[in-house]
């Protein structure tokens, strides 16, 4: 196992490893850049929400509640809500970051997307534990997350694709196919049974964003827990 | 290029909140040892999230969605390229569309 926590090498495969995922961010922004502009936001300010929050889900669920005078209480409640998600993430990620401090810390949490936390699991799964992977996969998708942005702001409303257009899939086909590295083996067939009956369960209730997410997450992640448990006391 | 202080606050405001969303989780790690059941939850985490995030997304969708995620999920399993398996899923769900209009 390497001991570098952060390197430029590091940093270069996380860039490369997240390249072929930010085909699954791109429609997703110009959808953002669209919403943007359609609520009347002008160019400077579209791009400055993209670079600053750089979390898609609540960027579009804040702006279908903008009004003029900005809804400031109620974009921040939106945010802290929806990506409420990422606080397990950043747990999660503890073995690469426990070594890091200061900016490097930080920074790299500042930019965590959900899609940069899965290629990093799957790095810490494999021994490496140079946080400078994860900064590197972050910062790809950021800089297309910009740039399909402000695509969309500025040629959004040109193209007026329809919401159900096929294109917008490409997000939930990336995470997808980020499922098949997070995969261990026959012991997550039932916690991520449980996840995904619980999830559709607080959906089926009528729940909106975050709940069905949490729900099925933490209750997929004590079931797994409970198991690990068992079985090492049916070992001793 | 305008700048209105009402939208910068709300910006700000969003961007305070997703940082204590993003680094507040670790924060609370590095200061408090969880006990182990928490720890090894921490481990069955990620596929967890994941799946319940795809779950309801898939539903809502209705069975092209299925055939589609499904598709992209086994292009991966297969070749292992991500951008080859999100242009398959996209691929799949426009086919299905198409064909049924």
């Amino acid at each position: 196992m390497t001991t570098a926590t952060f390197t430029r090498a590091g940093f270069r495969r996380g860039a490369q490893a997240a390249f072929g995922l930010t085909l699954g961010l791109a429609p997703f922004g110009l959808v953002v850049g669209m919403a943007a502009d359609a609520k009347g936001l002008s160019l400077l300010e579209t791009l400055l929400m993209s670079a600053l929050v750089f979390a898609g889900t609540s960027q579009l669920v804040a702006l279908q509640l903008w009004s003029d005078p900005a809804p400031i209480l109620a974009a921040t409640l939106a945010c802290l809500v929806i990506n409420l998600r990422l606080a397990p993430m950043g747990a999660a990620l503890a073995p690469a970051l426990d070594r890091l401090s200061g900016l490097r810390l930080w920074g790299t949490l500042a930019v965590l997307v959900d899609n940069s936390f899965a290629l990093m699991v799957t790095e810490i799964r494999a021994g490496r534990r140079d946080a400078a992977f994860l900064l590197g996969a972050s910062l790809a998708m950021w800089a297309v997350w910009m740039v399909t942005t402000l695509l969309g702001h500025a040629f959004g409303a040109a193209v007026r694709l329809p919401p159900d257009h096929p294109v917008f899939f490409a997000s939930v086909a990336a995470l997808m196919s980020i499922l098949v590295p997070l995969w261990r083996g026959r012991s997550d067939v039932f916690p991520w049974c449980v996840a995904g009956l619980l999830a559709l369960a607080a959906q089926g209730l009528g729940l909106g964003a975050p709940w069905p997410v949490l729900a099925g997450a933490l209750g997929g992640a004590a079931t797994g827990a409970a198991l690990d448990r068992h079985r090492d006391r049916g070992r001793a | 290029m305008t700048l209105r202080w009402d939208v910068l606050a709300a910006i700000l405001g969003m961007v305070a909140a997703t940082f204590l969303c993003r680094a507040g989780g670790y924060a609370i790690l590095r200061v408090t040892r969880p006990p182990p059941f928490i720890q090894a939850m921490l481990q069955h985490l990620p596929g967890a999230i994941f799946v319940a995030f795809l779950a309801p997304a898939l539903a809502q969708g209705g069975w092209p969605a299925w055939v589609a995620g499904g598709s992209a999920l086994l292009v991966q399993a297969l070749i292992g390229r991500m951008a080859l398996s999100i242009l398959t899923g996209v691929g799949v769900l426009w086919a299905i569309q198409a064909l049924q209009w």
